[in-house]
């Protein structure tokens, strides 16, 4: 049995304007100590799939479909249920560290309360196990420095104490909403190597969203490309980048910037993002698509493949 | 922290030497005195009172002696009016009064507005919401001196559960209009900035975070969103204690309290200067001391701030 399976996840929000869909049947698997990257640009619906499962989505999003965890549907569960896996089975860390940590709490309070919580410690037995973990995150001097408010921490320490803050509880699946991009180069390298390096201790199963394709090809098994809330292509992390099936996908591989290539200007998709208010029937990329045909304005493509799925009219042989 | 609440404590000095030259400059160049009258007195009559309260003398040396008496001996000089009455004594009999009843509508205020506006936050667009807003505008827009009067007419007249003036030495039957009618508007005002800034927090990365961690509603609210939604409650604080102060004038006049408000308008209209004069500092120094608390309080709730 999978850890966790994702089947037909669908987000919509209702605004003034009209209804967003956010994610559109989205499906996906993940093992135990499996890492997973979801990829897409910024409103590809990637973090709203996150929030859904953790039933995290504003007031006015509504998921559906249905996803299980270890065999228990946890889409619609009621909050009280909800928060016995949230941190204790499932726990998240975000994008940006500067805000996501409470300002106005101490650290050690914000780190003593998951385990008091799920775990039912006393408070200076938490506060012990805080420490080692601020610890295993390699934040030196753990035992004074817990005390401080996040406002005294560096970003990249930041976040390290958001991860040793989701690890309290060896939950078994971690998800990780764009955990570098808030940072700079060099952290962001530290970061990647501490997510990787808690996976092999304590097991744990990573959803890594980003939009860094760089760190993707270092980190992950598979890949799962999203566009306009919908797959375009998933598989294998290496068979994706070794041979793009999606012309989505190969955009995305052009875009990065490669400094053995001396290319005159930054090569980029032409074209704007959808509009997830009037999505047209078809393929999402069909409007900044080179190679759409008449067929994927109306149609949209089904995803099939085996081992590799991709969601495109076009035979592989044409995306190149 | 010590060297801030030192400091501050240290401006108020200078603030309340101003505060005292400002009131005496505005009452000396006001026509007429507290002796004035239809029919004037005798030039010599009136000397020797003058001579009696030192108003024959240079205006410098009248401030000054007023501020070493104030100063040195915490003396606030004899009324002009009560022959038999030092203002001491007339704040000693108005201020418990007036800081009974205004203390406990500072308190229900913050705590009844504080709570609305907390339970409308967590309730947005149902009609708990729509009730706490509109009970509040309500209030905010029925001044005390409006809500005087129409709290005597149901409770006093219609209803007779409660009398409709007096102190009564502060039996509680007294003391519950003058709170209401002094309270309600700030405790309005109060519930509309808890709840427009606890929305605010409650949209926050780090409320989503305490989502994720799976801990239930109630310690999100009280635990991680009540203190920061506090501080614009605080900042509020400061001028709320003025407008209270202001407003103390009228509750006193309307529900003969006897409090300090009472003693304030009585000697402004019979041109009691030293009853003036103590009665201001009292205010001013409490003003500024009430700023100061909401500052600290400040400081307490968000570590950002360090003086």
């Amino acid at each position: 049995m999978a850890l966790l399976d994702v089947e037909g996840l669908s987000v919509r929000f209702q605004t003034a304007d009209g209804e967003v869909r956010a994610v559109n049947d989205v499906s996906f698997s993940l093992d135990k100590g499996e890492t997973l990257a979801i990829v897409g640009e910024s409103g590809s619906g990637k973090s709203q799939t996150a929030f859904a499962m953790l039933g995290l989505l504003a007031r006015n999003g509504k998921a559906t479909g249905d996803v299980r965890f270890e065999g228990q549907h946890i889409l619609g569960l009621k909050e009280a249920e909800l928060n016995r896996i949230r941190a204790n089975q499932i726990s998240m860390i975000f994008q940006d560290p500067m805000t996501s940590l409470n300002p106005y709490l101490r650290v050690s309070d914000q780190m003593s309360e998951v385990l008091m919580l799920h775990k039912g410690m006393g408070k200076g037995e938490a506060r012990a196990e805080a420490v080692r973990m601020l610890d295993a995150v390699r934040i030196p001097d753990g035992a004074a420095r817990i005390d401080m408010y996040p406002h005294e921490f560096s970003g990249g320490m930041r976040q390290r104490i958001m991860i040793a803050m989701s690890l309290l509880c060896r939950p078994k699946l971690l998800i990780a909403d764009e955990p570098t991009t808030a940072l700079d180069v060099t952290v962001q390298a530290q970061i990647m190597a501490l997510l990787s390096d808690i996976q092999t201790e304590f097991g744990t199963a990573i959803i890594l969203i980003t939009h860094d394709l760089g760190i993707v090809a270092g980190a992950c098994e598979r890949t799962l490309v999203l566009y306009g809330g919908r797959v375009m292509e998933q598989g294998e992390t290496e068979a994706i980048f070794e041979a793009p099936r999606h012309p989505y996908t190969l955009g995305l591989m052009q875009a990065v910037p490669r400094i053995d290539v001396d290319d005159e200007a930054l090569a980029t998709i032409p074209g704007e993002p959808p509009d997830m208010m009037n999505a047209p029937p078809g393929c999402p990329f069909e409007p900044r698509c080179a190679l759409a045909v008449e067929n994927c304005r109306d149609v949209m493509p089904v995803l099939e493949g085996g081992a590799h799925l991709r969601a495109c009219h076009r035979a592989v042989e044409d995306v190149r | 922290m010590t060297a801030f609440i030192f400091r501050r404590l240290l401006t108020a000095i200078p603030v309340l030497l101003v505060l005292i030259i400002v009131s005496f400059v505005l009452m000396f160049a006001a026509p007429g005195g507290p002796f004035t009258s239809e029919r004037p007195l005798p030039p010599e009559v009136m000397r020797s009172i003058e001579a009696k309260y030192g108003l024959d003398q240079p205006y410098w040396k009248q401030v000054f002696d007023y501020v070493v008496g104030v100063v040195t001996r915490f003396d606030f000089g004899p009324s002009f009016i009560y022959k038999d009455r030092t203002v001491n004594e007339i704040i000693a009999s108005g201020f418990p009064v007036t800081l009974t009843y205004g203390s406990i509508s500072f308190v229900v205020a913050v705590l009844v507005g504080v709570s609305l506006g907390v339970v409308a936050a967590i309730k947005q667009n149902t009609w708990i919401d729509y009730f706490a807003v509109g009970v509040s505008i309500g209030a905010q827009v029925l001044p005390n001196f409006v809500m005087a009067p129409i709290l005597v007419l149901v409770f006093t007249l219609w209803l007779g559960w409660l009398p409709g003036g007096g102190w009564n030495g502060g039996a509680w039957q007294n003391i519950i209009l003058p709170v209401v009618a002094l309270s309600t508007s700030f405790m309005a005002s109060i519930a509309r900035i808890t709840r427009s800034s606890m929305l605010e927090v409650l949209n926050t990365n780090f409320i989503r975070t305490a989502k994720a961690k799976g801990l239930s509603q109630r310690r999100i609210i009280f635990k991680h969103a009540l203190k920061p939604s506090m501080l614009p409650v605080i900042s509020y604080l400061g001028p709320a204690f003025v407008g209270m102060v202001t407003g103390s004038v009228v509750i006193d006049l309307y529900f003969s309290t006897g409090g300090i408000g009472q003693h304030f308008v009585n000697s402004a209209l019979n041109r009691d200067y030293s009853t003036i004069m103590g009665i201001t500092i009292l205010l001013g120094a409490l003003t500024i001391l009430m700023n100061l608390l909401a500052d600290i309080l400040y400081a307490w709730i968000d570590p950002k701030i360090r003086y």
